[in-house]
């Protein structure tokens, strides 16, 4: 390719790379393709360049919606030279999942310097690594309060070695797919027919297939509205423990409205996903919209993150501010996407505990398994029946 | 080479009305020898555009429908075991030795080609509709991935088996499933929308030639309105135009003007309890009267 040396190229990779900041996935061979597509007859004009180039180097639709506005910035100057990076919707996996002691590493720093601490719990002092203007507004509506109950190391040991083991529970359910298997049900004929050769063909030797085990997809709900104030920091811890253990998991925290923390929580550095965490729970301990959250994850997430291999694990006190019909609507939406709609209590451990409220009473009937949560054991007993799903 | 102009009117006359970007992607990956991914809302007419495509450039279709638990059997090649413990028992007179039989019953007789390898080993290229791919599993895509990139299908009896001519692919996606980003990068891209008003019309005038035209504007301006509704399945094209042929056979002229006759009609868009709930008579009056 000898295009290099004139002008266009250059300005082409300029463009190529200006994309990449944007955070579009295009490499070196996406440069070349865009050099020579300019280079075709019938790309010469403006409008012609821009429709080809649009096709050739987005990949998805975030990137198709946002490459009018670069395309334009870049060509025509306007100067646009960044624009705000979007959450991502999709559910990336994560090969390099972090290990399992990163709940005790930051642990031990919001012990020690209370640099970090939980959401919910103050976030006053959490400017240390990251932007402190957030933060700024958040110290005028909490105070501390008394979370230190949880803040045991062993207990949030316990808490995480839990979650792994509730993981592993859950984790596999049969596949559709065939392999070979010693004691299948279904013949695998083509192997058969080999096996047999030297019998004539004669089918003596069988061989079998059966569907392997293969993970589940889980999808965790956690409520941090101010009536499970009490229990959001340990059931963070929770839920952390769940997604750094299983690769094919969504998290997502509400309150009045609905965050996706998959990303956040997987972090590698704790320090940097747990101030990622307490930016995005902005609105802590405020009331519960369960309804309406579930309601946006259907219309946003619901198609991606869901299949017919995920449970969905709801963990929440049911004390909803929207409407009960609002909350059985949605329930019925997503339970149609999932498998298994687990429901985790924290207060159904309290003794004249019963599901009234009327948000609970209502969303009963589409509960697959409903339980406490209430202490660890509570969580420790919950494994067989997890297994059992 | 043909210009994106002559993809564009080619379509056209097969009843498919192309935006100009989706005329310049096809266009693109016709000269490029790249595969299409197409993304959209169910009922934008993804499908649709292959078939269209395959007629426009005088291509057979070979479809490829994917579905969880989609396999090598049916996506790419199974042997024929019937024949072959036939041709095993009728060798077994003439007694043949088992490596023959074996070289035999192996051979490209004994071979169904599926979708994939069928797409592959045609003298002309054909049109390769892989459907709805984010059904299939992870690894049936890493599959295609290769397969896609080398044109070529190993069948560990009978050896690599080479492209006669590489297949001009279109993928379709839902979005169920997030896409790797290696199949991503491997194909052209196009986010199919909803139509504009324009080209919807255009659409139900070239596919119900015997509509009349204030009619089908009508019709158009109802479902673009009805589509800004908050529904839980947002009609597609196909809706739009079962709709326009139920209203033809009820020789409806105007939607306010009969809306009693035309509201039992909207089971044709509604495809849902709660969306026939949700649309009323007096919702659909409101929309009839935009439209009109």
């Amino acid at each position: 390719m000898t295009a290099c040396a004139t002008p266009i190229a250059a300005r082409v990779v300029g463009f190529v790379d200006h994309l990449r900041l944007n955070n579009f996935a295009v490499g070196i061979s996406e440069t070349r393709a865009a050099v020579e597509l300019l280079a075709r007859p019938g790309f010469a004009g403006l409008e012609q360049a821009h429709r080809g180039l649009k096709v050739l180097l987005s990949g998805r639709r975030e990137e198709w919606v946002r490459f009018d506005d670069l395309f334009e910035a870049y060509w025509y100057a306007r100067g646009r030279e960044r624009t705000q990076d979007y959450a991502l919707t999709h559910t990336e996996i994560k090969s390099n999942a972090p290990g399992r002691r990163m709940w005790q590493e930051h642990l031990g720093q919001a012990e020690g310097d209370g640099a970090v601490e939980a959401p919910g719990e103050g976030e006053a002092d959490i400017s240390g690594s990251a932007s402190g203007r957030v933060v700024a507004s958040d110290r005028t509506t909490r105070t501390q309060t008394d979370l230190s109950q949880f803040a045991d190391p062993d207990e949030i040991a316990e808490a995480e070695r839990l979650a792994y083991r509730l993981a592993r529970a859950m984790r596999h359910r049969l596949s559709r797919r065939h392999r070979p298997h010693k004691r299948g049900r279904r013949l695998d004929m083509r192997r058969m027919i080999r096996a047999n050769l030297k019998h004539g063909g004669e089918p003596i030797t069988l061989v079998h297939t059966a569907p392997p085990a293969r993970p589940v997809r889980l999808v965790v709900f956690l409520d941090v509205s101010g009536s499970m104030k009490p229990y959001s920091r340990f059931f963070l811890q929770f839920v952390k423990g769940l997604i750094c253990t299983w690769l094919d998991a969504d998290a997502y925290l509400f309150h009045t409205k609905l965050i996706r923390v998959t990303d956040a929580v997987r972090d590698r550095d704790s320090v940097k996903a747990m101030t990622r965490l307490a930016l995005m729970a902005d609105g802590f301990g405020g009331g519960t919209k369960l309804g309406a959250s579930i309601g946006r994850f259907n219309d946003i997430y619901a198609k991606r993150a869901l299949n017919s291999r995920s449970v969905v694990v709801v963990l929440s006190d049911g004390y909803d501010t929207g409407t009960p019909e609002t909350l059985v609507r949605e329930l019925g939406r997503l339970k149609r996407r999932a498998r298994r709609l687990v429901w985790l209590n924290p207060l159904l451990g309290w003794k004249q505990y019963e599901p009234v409220t009327a948000a609970m009473t209502a969303a009963m009937p589409l509960i697959d398994h409903f339980a406490a949560a209430n202490t660890l054991q509570a969580l420790a007993d919950l494994e067989p029946q997890l297994a059992r799903l | 080479m043909t210009s994106p102009v002559d993809i564009h009117e080619g379509l056209r006359k097969t009843g498919y009305v192309p935006d100009d970007t989706l005329a310049t992607a096809l266009q693109l990956s016709i000269d490029l020898r790249r595969p299409l991914l197409l993304e959209g809302e169910a009922g934008v007419g993804k499908t649709e555009i292959a078939r269209a495509l395959a007629q426009a450039i005088g291509a057979r279709l070979i479809r490829l429908q994917c579905y969880e638990g989609l396999d090598a059997a049916a996506a790419i090649y199974e042997w024929n075991y019937q024949r072959q413990l036939l041709a095993i028992k009728a060798r077994e007179h003439d007694g043949s030795a088992p490596a023959e039989v074996e070289d035999h019953i192996f051979s490209d007789t004994y071979l169904l080609r599926r979708p994939l390898l069928e797409a592959i080993s045609q003298a002309d290229p054909p049109v390769l509709l892989i459907d709805e791919i984010d059904r299939a599993d992870e690894e049936f895509e890493a599959y295609l991935l290769e397969v896609l990139s080398d044109y070529q299908i190993t069948v560990p009896e009978l050896g690599t088996i080479e492209a006669t001519s590489v297949p001009h692919v279109i993928l379709t996606s839902n979005g169920t499933r997030e896409l790797s980003d290696a199949l991503r990068r491997r194909c052209l891209y196009s986010y199919v929308d909803f139509p504009s008003l324009e080209r919807e019309l255009e659409i139900v005038l070239a596919r119900l030639p015997e509509i009349e035209r204030a009619l089908a504007e009508q019709i158009t301006r109802f479902v673009a309105a009805l589509r800004r509704e908050d529904l839980e399945k947002v009609p597609g094209i196909a809706e739009t135009l079962d709709w326009g042929a139920a209203l033809i056979g009820m020789n409806v002229t105007g939607l306010s003007d009969e809306l009693a006759r035309v509201h039992p009609t909207l089971v044709c868009l509604l495809k849902t309890e709660a969306d026939q709930k949700a649309i009323t008579s007096e919702v659909a009056s409101r929309l009839a009267g935009q439209a009109a």
